[in-house]
């Protein structure tokens, strides 16, 4: 099972990656995406995965009996997915106003910030 | 579930005892900036009470934070888990001298950058939320010193990184759009990878408390990866710091926000990539921080150069406070390479130095502007006439950033040249030095173009306004810190040296956190 999802946050990753590579801003965002939720299934493969026990002590007992399901993994990706949650829809807003305000959303064009004929500071005077 | 009645032993996994009131501290730094955040949001119509309850609740933050360093300089580190869990189940808060001295540092400069916004910031910033921000970043900051759990340190990271968006695109302006865009989306690249490390992290130890993985990761040997996973963080973190080649999304972005918000950018944010290298490398991954000394000397001599070479060929007063951020990271990396005591030491007193003279440089580039209409140097001329107060300001903190006596800057570079030549990193001790000089010329073309030029042959003059008192003053506290950290270095010298000697030394750390010894 391990194997299954490891091999499927590499295909995640490779897929993220790749999309953030390009210069469109809207691809870079989907990237960033996958890149996200890479992660979680990665945290999750990382907490051992265990099917179908779940993580209860029986009563009269202090620990559980046999090995069980790992409740952590869960707590840690539900934060990581509202964080990126969050996150992408700002991002998406953000580059919407972007597209709006500069007229293109190919990362080339969008020297507003960083002016390509800035010019060299003045040399004397 | 529990059988009325029957009394359950929870001691194993639970503190019985009620968290003692003193201990609250260690959290109030957290605590008051969040409610205060909170509250300022739902007195969002009333903004006209927004400024100053800021500058309340942040000098409190100052008294707290420095009540928390009285406590850790005298009794060593503090810790308190949530929930009454026994560590490391619940997450535990930990602070320790070089936690709480960053988290006073910081607030101090917040304060002032607080004070410095109350006139300058006009209705519309308010309304949109300027303050609320403000206040939630300070949290983020302020959780990310205190924290004594990694994946704690992440969500802080989250926290003031979304409200930093919310700094940078206030006004959205076109190039605010614009360098935000490239801030947020690298900066999310960062703490992804962040929590990549975490994720690993986690599989490796099944912990994630940092008392407990300090004292594992020295048991556990060649049985995990841990270099990759020191790798990882030093990416992460790397990132975060703006550290070459990660380096290209702070002069991207940091200037094109109001000066205030450059200010808090460049004094707090990086520093906080810095810390958590320190915490993560130095004190968790000692064995491969020191293994990976090599690679940071190289990135540190390379930030160093190329953010003081940049600098050189900035024309926007601002984009060179950018560059010169970058190039104090450097500076911070060189001590973190170096290691020991002498080179940590450095590294810690030059975060303090830096936080409040970078926000002190930004600052004053929003002086110039209110003085002389411009951040251009193409534009800019007489100032030393039109306001002599100003120079004197920008005189002392260009001396400060450059490191330069009597400036702050001059003392952690002294140490961390001296530690480089100690261990024999020339190479080091040569990139300090020349992107000191580098970084001198540059701002002295700032002075020499903007406040002793009379005039520009053949540009109309721009016409300047008059400056804010508020925004005076907060650069004069600023540049009063940065005179008194360059005349009295020893008890800075003293805070550093206690603070590095406890990330060399974990045992004190750890036993705050596991009182009765070892780990879970």
């Amino acid at each position: 099972m391990e194997a299954v999802l490891a091999i499927l946050v590499g295909l995640f990753f490779a897929g993220g990656i790749y999309l953030m590579l390009s210069r469109h801003i809207i691809r870079i965002l989907l990237g960033v995406v996958l890149f996200g939720n890479a992660v979680n299934l990665l945290i999750f493969t990382n907490g051992r995965v265990m099917r179908g026990v779940p993580p209860i002590i029986a009563e009269g007992l202090d620990v559980p009996a046999g090995a069980v399901a790992n409740p952590l993994p869960q707590a840690l990706i539900l934060t990581a997915i509202v964080i990126s949650f969050s996150f992408f829809a700002f991002l998406l807003v953000l580059a919407y106003r972007a597209y709006q305000q500069i007229g293109t959303d190919d990362t080339d064009g969008m020297r507003v910030a960083e002016p390509v004929a800035d010019g060299l500071p003045p040399m004397g005077y | 579930m529990a059988v009325q009645g029957e009394i359950i032993d929870k001691t194993a996994a639970m503190i019985a005892a009620p968290v003692p009131a003193a201990d609250w501290l260690v959290i109030a730094p957290v605590l008051l900036p969040i409610l205060a955040g909170a509250v300022l949001l739902m007195i969002r119509h009333s903004v006209r009470w927004h400024a100053v309850l800021s500058v309340a609740v942040l000098a409190v933050l100052v008294g707290a934070n420095g009540l928390l360093l009285r406590r850790v300089l005298a009794e060593g580190p503090v810790s308190m888990t949530m929930g009454s869990w026994l560590p490391p189940f619940g997450i535990s808060f930990t602070v320790d001298a070089l936690g709480a001295v960053f988290s006073l540092t910081a607030s101090i400069v917040a304060v002032c950058c607080c004070v410095s916004s109350v006139r300058d910031v006009d209705a519309t910033g308010r309304r949109y939320g300027f303050y609320p921000f403000l206040l939630l970043m300070m949290a983020g900051v302020s959780g990310a010193f205190l924290t004594g759990d990694v994946f704690n340190l992440y969500v802080w990271f989250e926290v003031f990184l979304i409200s930093s968006f919310g700094l940078l695109i206030l006004g959205s302006e076109k190039s605010q759009i614009d360098g935000a865009t490239k801030y947020a989306i690298l900066n999310l690249v960062g703490t992804t990878l962040f929590l990549i490390a975490t994720g690993y992290l986690y599989g490796t130890f099944g912990t994630l408390n940092m008392a407990d993985l300090a004292t594992k990761a020295g048991q556990i040997g060649d049985a995990a990866p841990l270099m990759t996973l020191a790798s990882l963080f030093l990416l992460a973190f790397a990132m975060k710091a703006a550290a070459f080649p990660v380096n290209f999304w702070l002069p991207a972005s940091y200037h094109t926000p109001p000066a205030i918000t450059g200010a808090l950018f460049g004094g707090l944010l990086t520093k906080v990539g810095i810390y958590a290298l320190l915490r993560i490398l130095v004190m968790i991954f000692a064995v491969e921080g020191v293994a990976l000394a090599g690679v940071i000397g190289w990135v540190a001599v390379a930030t160093m150069l190329l953010g003081a070479l940049g600098a050189l060929a900035q024309s926007d007063i601002r984009r060179i406070a950018g560059f010169l951020v970058i190039s104090g990271v450097g500076t911070m990396l060189a001590g973190i390479a170096l290691g020991g005591n002498g080179g940590l030491s450095g590294a810690i007193f030059y975060a303090l130095h830096s936080m409040p003279a970078l926000s002190a440089l930004y600052l004053l580039g929003g002086l110039v502007r209110q003085r002389g209409g411009s951040f251009s140097l193409h534009q800019l001329s007489g100032l030393y006439g039109a306001s002599p107060f100003l120079t004197l300001l920008a005189f002392i903190i260009s001396l400060a950033v450059a490191g330069l006596p009597p400036g702050s800057g001059l003392w952690p570079k002294v140490m961390l040249v001296r530690a480089a030549l100690d261990s024999g990193a020339w190479q080091i001790a040569a990139a300090i030095l020349l992107s000191g000089f580098l970084a001198t010329i540059a701002l002295g073309r700032v002075f020499i173009l903007a406040f002793w030029r009379t005039e520009i042959a053949g540009v109309q003059a721009v016409a300047g306004g008059s400056m804010s008192i508020m925004g005076c003053c907060a650069v004069v506290i600023l540049t009063l810190a940065m005179l008194a950290m360059g005349v009295m270095p020893e008890p800075f010298v003293r805070v550093s040296g206690t603070a590095a000697s406890g990330l060399l030394d974990a045992s004190s750390y750890v036993r705050a956190v596991f009182p009765g010894g070892g780990g879970s």
